[in-house]
């Protein structure tokens, strides 16, 4: 511990503040309380993603489309945020698209390292709206060969093994010649 | 509208963990403020309060924890925050406070304890991604800016190491800062660029460290701001404006939202031609592409320019427009709301000549100061003048 009130010449003058680092905890040079939160939760999907959860558990994208902004939107939602009015209709989307930005990940959800990199990044959906998409994982490819605007494909989980969920698409992959 | 001064301001130290409580380090900033102002508690009409995600102290709702420390009780008192947009929206809500007439002298506090959580204050953040499409798989915060940085790296053609550049200029801009966590004088491009990649296009050099630390401001009518100085700075613009949640419906590449509140700021400020008006900017740096990528939602520059600027040492503390001389988030350290120390308080220091090592040379009468948060959607802006 190293409480520090170094001056300097201008403002702020000083710093107050001590100083912890990771030593004095394991020494146990301070004392703390701790507390580990026991709770879960249940969202509802609403008619929108539940919908789209739906449509994803049989192998297919939707979207929904706004007249007025003539958009066709995905994720899809009950309502356009730009409009301000009630969207319009249901409208089946491809299951392939365009990747339109990534990142080569070492780190886990709680910022620990990993060895082999998840791929991860946007894809715009094709038959929806230029830039209109969602995040999603890649495989089947090299990092390196990973590039934004290249044509990828969804990769789907058997009938059996979906539950309505984003992951009911395993991946997208390259997209080759002859795929639909 | 009354005009509003900033007569004082006040920051901790800034470190991975401090011993001192979320309250502590309010009072300990909050007090070198007053003291900087000669304003008491007695003095002051109302408190603001900005602190970012509940998630980070696991305590609900941590305004009313915090209130003790920033000389609130039995006064209006509010706490708001839009993620890492709250270290400019706070002194914004204080700048709605005095120019609507209710209060003549307000205090801001940002206070920000992310060393609390465990096992890593990304952890917490896990909670702010959208619980139905996002969270099944598994996010990391970094993934955004990551997906940011290469949508905007690859639209302007930018290499990286224009962008390691920012990293270098503010982590040595901090060696001058009491508070700072990473100042470094002799750190290279190539110290960037050989860093660990934590999430490609982003490497550990890149990133700001999280903090724990506290800042605060005193503002004040015109009026009221003549009994306590002679030379007091003014907040006349400030804006701010967001973005829609779904973050993978719109071109990351220019963060139009910046630019509407930017011109939302200038306006009330009157300045027609921020390029040519504004003296030194200090935009959000939680990462160095951020520096440029707020440039140039800023307005003072063109889009993709940013990094010709930095490279041709425009934005250096001695160049036409310096940018981050307080060392920035990357230098300074990073707890969200309190770096309201270095996007405000900085503005305040250099104004008034008050900013010592880190002076710029040029005599400055017009900076812009602003912060980003929310996901990828929020932009708060404010400018202050001298005089
Ligand atoms: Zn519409």
């Amino acid at each position: 511990m190293m409480t520090i009130k170094s001056k300097t010449e201008g403002y702020p003058r000083y710093a107050p503040g001590t100083h912890v680092s990771g030593r004095d905890i394991s020494n146990k040079n301070v004392t703390y309380s701790w507390w580990e939160p026991e709770v879960q939760y249940s969202w509802s999907l609403g008619p929108a993603y539940g919908r789209f959860l739906q449509e994803l558990k049989k192998g297919k994208i939707i979207g929904r489309s706004c007249k007025k902004c003539e958009r066709v939107i995905v994720p899809p939602r009950m309502f356009c945020e730009y409009c301000y009015r009630s969207t319009d209709e249901w409208i089946y989307l491809k299951d392939t698209g365009k990747v339109e930005t990534f990142s080569i990940s070492y780190l886990d959800p709680n910022a620990r390292r990993i060895k082999e990199p998840i791929l991860i990044g946007v894809i715009s959906i094709d038959g929806a709206s230029p830039m209109h998409g969602f995040m999603h994982y890649f495989n089947d490819m090299k990092p390196e060969d990973l590039k934004i605007g290249m044509k990828v494909k969804a990769v789907w989980k058997s009938e059996k093994e979906r539950t309505g969920s984003i992951t009911d698409i395993k991946y997208f992959k390259p997209m080759n010649e002859g795929d639909k | 509208m009354n005009r509003v001064a900033v007569i004082g301001g006040g920051m901790t130290l800034f470190r991975r963990r401090l011993l001192e409580t979320g309250k502590e380090l309010s009072f300990l900033a909050a007090k070198m403020a007053m003291e900087d102002s000669g304003i008491e508690k007695k003095d002051l009409d109302m408190v603001v309060m900005g602190s970012a995600p509940d998630a980070f102290d696991g305590i609900h709702m941590k305004g009313e924890n915090l209130l003790d420390g920033a000389a609130a009780t039995n006064k209006p008192y509010v706490r708001l925050f839009n993620g890492g947009g709250t270290g400019v929206f706070a002194p914004i809500a204080g700048w709605w406070h005095v120019a609507s007439g209710v209060a003549d002298t307000v205090l801001v506090v940002c206070e920000e304890k992310m060393s609390s959580c465990f096992p890593h204050p990304q952890t917490a953040f896990q909670h702010i991604w959208d619980p139905i499409l996002d969270r099944p798989l598994h996010p990391n915060l970094v993934w955004l800016f990551a997906m940011e940085m290469n949508r905007y790296m690859t639209m302007h053609n930018i290499k990286k190491e224009d962008i390691a550049l920012v990293a270098v200029k503010n982590k040595r801009n901090a060696v001058g800062h009491p508070s700072a966590q990473l100042p470094d004088e002799k750190i290279t491009v190539e110290d960037v660029l050989n860093s660990e990649i934590m999430a490609w296009p982003v490497q550990r050099l890149d990133i700001s460290p999280p903090s724990d630390g506290a800042s605060a401001l005193i503002l004040c009518s015109e009026d009221r701001a003549k009994q306590y100085t002679d030379d007091p700075i003014f907040i006349d613009g400030v804006g701010w404006n967001i973005d829609s949640t779904m973050w993978t419906n719109r071109d990351l590449y220019f963060p139009r939202y910046v630019a509407n509140a930017a011109k939302m700021a200038y306006k009330m400020a009157d300045i027609h031609d921020p390029k040519k008006e504004i003296d030194f900017a200090e935009p959000y740096d939680p990462f160095d592409y951020k520096e440029l990528h707020h440039l140039e939602g800023l307005l003072l520059c063109d889009k993709g320019e940013a990094p010709i600027l930095t490279r041709e040492g425009v934005t250096q503390r001695d160049g036409k427009l310096p940018v981050c001389p307080s060392g920035g988030l990357l230098g300074v350290g990073n707890p969200i709301a309190a770096t309201m120390g270095q996007k405000v308080c900085e503005l305040y220091w250099q104004l008034s000549g008050k900013a010592g090592k880190r002076q710029i040379p040029t005599d400055p009468q017009v900076g812009v100061g602003q912060a980003w948060g929310d996901i990828m959607q929020m932009g708060t802006v404010i400018v202050m003048r001298r005089g």
